[in-house]
């Protein structure tokens, strides 16, 4: 009700007029009558002349018609009728009929192989989601045999050879990566060169650099690549394992059993993730295990939200109803028909969570509550060489560049690997 | 509108509930006791563990426990410093925390905004491809090795900046931190900006608004950004949270005397009592904020009001 009182009282006044009016005759005192009566004649009269019109020109076109049959019949001569042999130069057997080439199947579908052969196109016209996915294969390929082709092992400790600036056989001819640096102290800058200040020196290459307790860097890296590749493929276990279970069960289930789950997932996630695995730390004790353990119980609320939404959407299906209707249990319902058909997508889903934990562990390290000391970590070791980040970079630099690289290409390759499977959800 | 903030509200005071018990659980699951005096006999002991109530059943103990937690009786510190009152240590650093934080949010939301709006009007063209480069390397850089290169490089290198927090030089030594801190949330809110704008610039209104003449900063302003702040705004607050735990690392590196600093070495030094209150702090302000933006963007536009209310969550 937006009107003002004044029109809308003007209204009922009307149409209390219009019911005393149509009591009174047929219409006679409405007003406007007389001029819908006007109307209807100019219509009529509109109509008439349309007509009249009509008729005049169907009568001109047959006049002339018949003008131009007239002009026409002396003009041209009849055709005469000539013998269809003289006609056809051709004898019966100049032409053989041929077979009709069997009809070629029109193609309306593209190649065979189905959603994950596109997706893997779409995904291979992604050169972000490809350079990721080389970038991750070399950073596996060095996890694994990085610290095998070092001399050193990660937790050797040689007197003497610490705080070694990098040196490389090859390169360090080009005066660059020669086991030089540039040390600055307050009274200036000097540029030291430890390799050769020692008698020994010849043979010897870091070629990353020794830490500050002479361990080898290149082997340290690698190393803790391990423990964040190791951290990447748990997070994906637990997403699937704990995430996929949770979403499934309250999705499936629905009702009640869904509202008081998602109660409880909103109430987890109001707690800042890195603080509650800071805690569990506290209380686990440090340790590789713990670590473990905190990521796996952190990392899969984002998870089970998506596997809830797939299953909202699949379980109306009509495939799902004809399994229940032939008498499919629930745990064949969600193994048998719906996981198969959303697993794989909830799978590349499970990449975004790769970052979150490699960050977190690294997070873990740097603040000093992660691995062990013995061990290396990406994370612990930006953390020891922040310490001497002033005065030696180059610690900084490796470890630093891996991280970020592992980050990013998994980033990369998860965003392509999104799209690919389906373009609709991208910039989601 | 009432029904759905007392309902957000409930579902707040039961999330840091929940922090609480968590949080207790936590305390009583820790390794050590109070008591561990060797020279006091069994009863002594057991008359002061009367005396401080730990006797009890659980239920009593939470309760007793929850009260002082919201209340704001923290407890004393026993490290960092000893039986200082938690709440007095937090006093001048909850101040600096603070501050650097709203700097990081303006920057990195102004800052985020604008690149989005940028590479959406220059859509698909050199600008939005340096964009989208930019906002990918700001989500997957973690915000510390970020922090390090900008101290390394523009501290120690090039000196332009203090390398490390000094009370004396407050606005000067705060610009390292803010930026460290801003990288993140500016990427996420670039990118974000931009596809919500590219949807915006799709739309019926924005046609009409274009046929009736409307036409450059105009148009963008006020007829497609105002609407695409709507879901902008809803991303903020998981940001700004980000942002917080973000700021643990950051004050570390530039050892800002701020809480995140503070809550790091509370846990490099077993301090539990400034560990725990500083992790209830975080947990208040996150479940604070998620409330504020809830109640806002229910505020902003009421279709989510309507959804929520009638139960379809996600």
């Amino acid at each position: 009700m937006t009107d003002t009182g004044a029109p809308q009282k003007g209204r009922m006044e009307d149409r209390r007029r219009d019911g005393a009016a149509s009591d009174g005759g047929l219409g006679a005192d409405i007003p406007g009558a007389d001029s819908l009566r006007a109307d209807r004649s100019l219509a009529g009269r509109f109509w008439a002349d349309f007509s009249r019109a009509d008729s005049l020109r169907a009568d001109r076109r047959r006049a002339d018609r018949e003008l131009l049959e007239r002009a026409l019949a002396g003009r041209f001569p009849k055709p005469r009728l000539i013998s269809p042999a003289r006609l056809d130069p051709f004898a019966d057997d100049d032409f053989d009929s041929l077979e009709a080439p069997p009809a070629a199947e029109e193609s309306t579908v593209g190649a065979g192989g189905g959603f994950w052969r596109d997706a893997l196109l779409r995904l291979r016209k992604n050169t972000g989601a490809v350079l990721g996915a080389a970038c991750i294969a070399a950073i596996v390929a060095m996890a694994v045999v990085g610290p095998m082709l070092s001399p050193y092992r990660y937790d050797e400790q040689i007197v003497g050879n610490d705080s070694m600036a990098p040196r490389v056989p090859g390169i360090e001819r080009l005066g660059f990566l020669d086991g030089g640096e540039t040390l600055k102290t307050s009274t200036g800058s000097a540029s030291v060169n430890k390799y050769r200040d020692r008698p020994d020196g010849d043979g010897l290459y870091y070629w990353f650099g020794s830490d500050t307790l002479g361990r080898d860097i290149f082997t340290r890296t690698w190393e803790g690549t391990r423990i964040s590749l190791f951290v990447a493929l748990v997070a994906v276990v637990a997403d699937i394992l704990f995430g996929v279970g949770y979403g499934f069960v309250s999705g499936y289930f629905g009702g009640k059993t869904d509202i008081v789950m998602q109660r409880a997932v909103e109430v987890v996630n109001g707690i800042p993730t890195l603080v509650i695995v800071t805690l569990l730390i506290l209380v686990l004790k440090p340790g590789l295990l713990s670590v473990t353990l905190t990521i796996m119980l952190t990392g899969w609320i984002g998870m089970s939200r998506m596997a809830r939404a797939q299953m909202l959407k699949i379980k109306g299906r009509e495939y799902v109803l004809a399994a229940r209707a032939l008498g499919a249990g629930h745990l064949s319902l969600i193994f048998r028909e719906i996981a198969p058909n959303v697993f794989g997508q909830l799978l590349i889903m499970s990449m975004f969570s790769v970052p979150g934990a490699i960050f977190t562990e690294a997070f873990l390290a740097f603040i000093g509550i992660g691995i062990p000391v013995p061990m290396a970590s990406l994370g612990s070791m930006i953390s020891e060489a922040f310490k001497s980040m002033t005065v030696h970079p180059y610690m900084l630099v490796f470890p630093v560049a891996v991280l970020a690289a592992l980050m990013l290409s998994f980033n990369m390759l998860a965003d392509g690997l999104r799209d690919a499977l389906d373009p609709k959800m991208r910039d989601l | 509108m009432g029904a759905y903030i007392a309902k957000r509200v409930m579902l707040s005071f039961a999330t840091l509930l929940a922090v609480l018990f968590i949080l207790f659980m936590l305390m009583d699951l820790m390794p050590g006791s109070p008591f561990n005096d060797e020279k006091q006999t069994p009863e002594q002991i057991a008359r002061s563990i009367a005396l401080y109530g730990l006797d009890k059943p659980w239920p009593a103990r939470f309760g007793r426990y929850a009260l002082n937690m919201l209340t704001g009786n923290f407890g004393v510190s026993y490290v960092i410093s000893k039986n200082i009152p938690v709440t007095d240590l937090l006093k001048t650093r909850f101040a600096v925390s603070a501050r650097i934080g709203l700097q990081a949010v303006a920057l990195g939301a102004s800052l985020g905004v604008l690149l989005g709006v940028a590479s959406a009007i220059r859509h698909n063209t050199l600008l939005d491809r340096a964009c989208a480069l930019v906002s990918v390397i700001g989500i997957s850089i973690p915000s510390y090795v970020f922090a390090l290169t900008l101290s390394y490089a523009a501290g120690f290198k090039l000196g332009w900046f203090p390398l490390l927090y000094q009370p004396k030089q407050a606005i000067a030594s705060s610009v390292l931190p803010t930026v460290a801190l801003s990288l993140g949330p500016m990427a996420s809110l670039a990118r974000f900006s931009r596809a919500e704008m590219l949807d915006a610039m799709d739309s019926d209104y924005i046609q009409l608004a274009k046929s009736k003449g409307v036409h450059g900063p105009r148009l963008i302003a006020s007829h497609m950004l105002r609407n695409a702040m709507i879901p902008i705004v809803t991303v903020l607050a998981p940001l700004v949270v980000g942002l917080m735990t973000g700021s643990l690392v950051i004050e570390k590196i530039f050892s800002v005397p701020g809480i995140g600093s503070l809550l790091i070495t509370a846990i490099q030094s077993n301090d539990y009592n400034v560990a725990i209150t500083l992790s209830f702090i975080y947990c208040a302000m996150y479940i604070g904020f998620m409330l504020i933006v809830d109640i806002l963007y229910g505020v902003i536009d009421p279709r989510i009001r309507l959804v929520k209310e009638a139960g379809f969550h996600d």
